[in-house]
């Protein structure tokens, strides 16, 4: 692979909201590159007729009835742990700057 | 020598008054507080344990029949919500995060009488091979203060090992009971993915993650996973379980009828010469015992480790995007807008490995890349999956070291992360291949515990326990 740029690292850390500082930028980039690096070798294996596996269990379409079941755990418990709410509702930051 | 009898003894003791539950629970937290300088530990559960542990004296005082694990104190490793105290995952992220439902499977084990004293360290979010990545605290190996338990699931092979329950509870995503109880010294599971409902336990790699029992003996793993096992309406990916159960009797399996294949991928060159002799001994007196040994070989094995930290990584991202600050967990709240939110939460909640992941996964799942990382991962998954049917159609279980080495020195590998990932190069199979995998303890290299790894075909646990607890009385 081509050498990983500090600017695609800079891109995966917008794209998983991960604010870097410059020091951590560079040290991502050599980090994940030698890890890219090592996984590589993936390209040398013919695959070719394989189907890729999602999961393992060979399990499709779990179901249930549709049907209100009591946990126990009220939206209120669930909210608790919320740093802002409003009435039964998350309050967030404005979203638009 | 253990302060603690087998489990299905205590509970009978408890069951037939001969000792309190109050009194395991007062004897498990003085042993938590006297070997503290260990940092197995990060916070003991002392209230709601007491308060159970009265709940269950009460009852088995007016008559009434408590449950197969009635009064045991057990360890569960701090991945798994549980009420009474804080589930950190050992991540800054959720530090105070009061978890406002318990994971299916501590319902289950309080159900049956047994009470949780105390969350066992761990990599945070299950990263990592050593609790070096812990954001609080790494955990000492019990034989070597120099040396790490392994990981993630340290916390509760040394609180094992170290006598301070009778049983931990801990995941393996990819090695991480198996690694730390063949470093450890005690016996660490790995069940048939689906078997244990993850309901409730913090998710890493959600196609990976199994819950397991961490023991001194086989007996003890296979009664506590009797308990925890079988479908659960909460966790669509759970499958049914063995109608026979879990518990054993005595040697229930006879080894003059086992064929055991001992992969010829694990025990070549990269593989200490002291762990390899362990293993190959403990082999021999299988074979002697009666067992049909021979070599078995699956070629893709050493591509496992590449898939792995493609596919897992990938589903890292994914199931670490909900921390996000906005409905528990920590919050930076001096930003003024919402994606300042999301950044500033998760750059300063989220430890240096959780982000090395994030990152890959999030580079092996963007466009451009997709097909020649992630999706050639999944095709080499099944390639592997395909090589564990064949070779299970000749021998019965396969065996194999745990991990390349014992347990090596704080500090010797955390400034490397590739170094780090190779440490689990022999047990990530079963992770992609979804078998189950157990590590016994088998004998010691420079002093330090070496692991024998099991694996068997998908949903032969029951099997593959019987075979372990064998080759236990075998190798006693």
């Amino acid at each position: 692979m081509a050498k990983l740029t500090r600017d695609e690292v800079l891109k995966l850390a917008q794209l998983a909201r991960l604010r870097l500082t410059d020091a951590e930028v560079d040290q991502f980039t050599i980090e994940i590159e030698a890890i890219l690096g090592y996984v590589e070798q993936l390209q040398s294996v013919d695959l070719d007729g394989l189907e890729p596996t999602y999961q393992v269990t060979g399990l499709t379409n779990v179901m249930r009835p549709d049907e209100i079941i009591e946990y126990g755990v009220s939206p209120t418990d669930l909210l608790k742990n919320a740093p802002a709410t409003e009435g039964n509702q998350l309050k967030v930051k404005r979203m638009l700057t | 020598m253990s302060q603690w009898q087998p489990i299905s003894q205590i509970a009978q003791d408890v069951q037939a008054g001969r000792v309190t539950a109050m009194s395991l629970v007062e004897q498990a937290l003085k042993t938590i507080d006297t070997k503290h300088e260990f940092s197995a530990i990060i916070i003991a559960i002392t209230d709601r344990a007491r308060e159970r542990a009265k709940e269950v004296d009460e009852r088995i005082a007016k008559g009434e029949k408590v449950g197969p694990l009635a009064g045991v104190p057990c360890i569960v490793k701090d991945n798994f919500l549980t009420f009474g105290v804080e589930t950190t995952a050992a991540s800054n992220i959720l530090k105070g995060f009061n978890a406002p439902y318990q994971a299916t499977v501590i319902n289950k084990l309080e159900a049956a009488g047994a009470i949780v004293v105390a969350k066992a360290n761990l990599d945070a979010f299950g990263h990592g091979a050593s609790t070096e990545h812990s954001d609080f605290m790494i955990t000492k190996n019990p034989h070597d203060q120099t040396r790490v338990p392994g990981g993630s699931s340290g916390g509760p092979a040394a609180a094992v090992v170290l006598d301070m329950a009778p049983f931990a509870l801990g995941t393996d995503t990819g090695g991480s009971n198996r690694q730390p109880a063949s470093y450890c010294g005690c016996v660490g599971y790995r069940p048939t993915y689906g078997l244990v409902s993850r309901s409730g336990v913090v998710a890493m790699a959600s196609s990976a993650d199994t819950i397991g029992p961490l023991t001194k003996s086989v007996d003890d793993l296979a009664y506590v996973l009797d308990v925890i096992a079988g479908k659960d309406p909460l966790d669509s990916t759970t499958i049914d379980r063995d109608t026979a159960g879990y518990q054993l009797t005595a040697g229930n399996l006879h080894l003059t009828s086992q064929k055991i294949g001992v992969i010829k991928e694990y025990m070549g060159e990269g593989v200490d010469p002291g762990v390899k002799a362990a293993v190959q001994s403990a082999v021999s007196k299988l074979q002697t015992a009666g067992a049909e040994v021979q070599e078995i070989s699956l070629p893709s094995l050493p591509l496992a480790l590449a898939a792995y930290y493609v596919l897992v990584p990938a589903e890292i991202s994914s199931n670490l995007s909900r921390y996000d600050g906005q409905r528990y967990g920590y919050s930076d709240a001096s930003v003024s807008s919402l994606d300042d939110s999301y950044n500033q939460t998760r750059s300063q909640g989220f430890g240096q490995e959780a982000k090395r992941r994030i990152m890959i996964g999030t580079y092996v799942l963007s466009s451009g890349y997709y097909d020649a990382y992630y999706k050639k991962a999944q095709k080499l998954r099944t390639k592997l999956i395909n090589e564990f049917t064949s070779a299970f159609k000749q021998v019965d279980f396969l065996a194999g070291p745990v991990a390349p080495t014992t347990a090596f020195k704080i500090g010797e590998m955390s400034s490397d992360p590739l170094q780090m990932f190779l440490v689990d190069i022999m047990t990530v199979s079963a992770a992609l291949a979804g078998i189950p995998a157990i590590s016994l303890p088998v004998g010691s290299s420079n002093n330090m515990p070496v692991g024998l790894q099991f694996m068997g075909p998908p949903r032969s646990d029951r099997a593959l326990l019987a075979l372990s607890k064998t080759a236990e009385e075998v190798l006693a």
